[in-house]
């Protein structure tokens, strides 16, 4: 608690980030592949639903010794769509 | 009962692998087992002063490979614990010396009579580390708490998966517990988290390591060091104990992630 307002220790630092360091080390993929892959992906997925494109994320997860690719793709409902 | 062969490695070099070989195999021997260490840094060879026999070697791993020696010829006994061997690297040649067949054709013809084969892998995903794996029923790696060696421990996991060795365990070297406290460096538990695979042992960082190794006699026959206790609790673990962690591997949540991690094997 008292804590709260220090600067942030290194381990946390350290943690963070070896945790994104390990999850691109272990799929080599790099950042800006996977930036790639997410506008590839946002495409494909345009051609058939309507989406929010700067609301979808897309991260590498770890889970234990495996890696899976999250995706959350908000869909823009008809009734909000902005009507140009 | 034929032997248990146990590589200890790590990627990053200088994080502790021929301290652990020298104090596993000392500990071990002192329970009674019979036990060969085996250096498998050719070129770099080293187990033989962390153990205190540099002055007996005659003959080296490499002289068994091209037969100028019997296998029982380059044995080095330990001066102290009869039931400990040392085969030792060859100084003066270079790693594609041996190949991991040799090490695969050396580790069988020794299970037969010894309990335990430690094998001190040199650092790096190359040669050496290649050799040093091919006979291993287990293999432990070691690193510290820091960004640079978890992050090759990564890769060699991974290495080690995929050469389908089976889950590494892990050993987490020179942990000082004040700098954890205080946050400023990565807990045993933080470690653990990033690597994903089993905990075998946390050795506390500890001067009386240097203090052995400067003497030849290392740390676990110190019973006053924390760092030879540690050694001690892992040979233990290594034969099938169960023994508990020492304080300063006790954090509640270290001890949830250690028996989430060993129950799923
Ligand atoms: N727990 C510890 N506390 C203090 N010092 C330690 C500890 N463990 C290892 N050391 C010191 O760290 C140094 C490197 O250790 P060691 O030679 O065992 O590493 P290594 O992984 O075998 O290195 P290499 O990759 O070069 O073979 C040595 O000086 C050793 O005394
Ligand atoms: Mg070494």
């Amino acid at each position: 608690m008292f804590n709260f307002f220090k600067r942030k220790q290194s381990a946390t630092s350290a943690k963070e980030r070896l945790q994104l360091v390990l999850v691109h080390d272990r799929t080599d993929l790099t950042p800006a592949q996977l930036e790639a892959l997410k506008d590839d992906l946002l495409k494909a997925i345009s051609k058939y639903i309507d989406i929010d494109p700067d609301a979808v994320q897309l991260a590498l997860e770890r889970d234990g010794r495996s890696q899976r690719l999250v995706a959350d793709i908000p869909l823009r409902g008809v009734s909000r769509h902005r009507a140009g | 009962m034929t032997a248990q062969v146990i590589t200890v490695t790590s990627g990053k070099g200088g994080v502790g692998k021929t301290t652990a070989v020298a104090n596993l195999a000392t500990a071990l021997a002192a329970d009674g087992k019979r036990v060969v260490c085996i250096d498998g840094d050719i070129g770099l060879r080293n187990l033989d002063v962390i153990m205190g026999l540099e002055n007996r070697i005659v003959y080296d791993i490499v002289d068994v490979i091209e037969g100028r020696c019997k296998l029982k010829q380059a044995m080095i006994r330990d001066k102290h614990y009869p039931s400990m061997y040392l085969i030792p690297a060859a100084q003066t040649r270079d790693k594609n010396a041996v190949s991991p067949s040799d090490m695969v054709r050396i580790c069988n013809d020794l299970r037969p009579d010894t309990d335990f084969i430690i094998i001190d892998s040199p650092a790096g995903i190359e040669r050496g580390f290649r050799n040093s794996i091919a006979a291993a029923d287990r293999v432990l790696v070691v690193t510290n708490p820091e960004v640079s060696a978890v992050r090759d421990a990564d890769r060699v996991v991974g290495i080690l998966e995929a050469e389908e060795k089976g889950s590494p365990a892990l050993i987490i070297n020179r942990l000082n517990p004040v700098l954890v406290k205080n946050n400023d460096m990565l807990s045993a538990e933080d470690v653990l988290d990033l690597l994903g695979i089993q905990l075998i042992g946390i050795v506390p960082e500890d001067e009386s390591v240097i203090i052995g190794s400067n003497r030849g006699a290392p740390v676990v026959t110190d019973t006053k060091s924390r760092a030879g206790q540690a050694f001690r609790n892992i040979a233990k673990r290594l034969q099938g104990h169960d023994v508990p962690f020492m304080e300063l591997e006790q954090q509640n949540a270290l001890w949830s992630a250690f028996q989430r991690l060993t129950g799923r094997k």
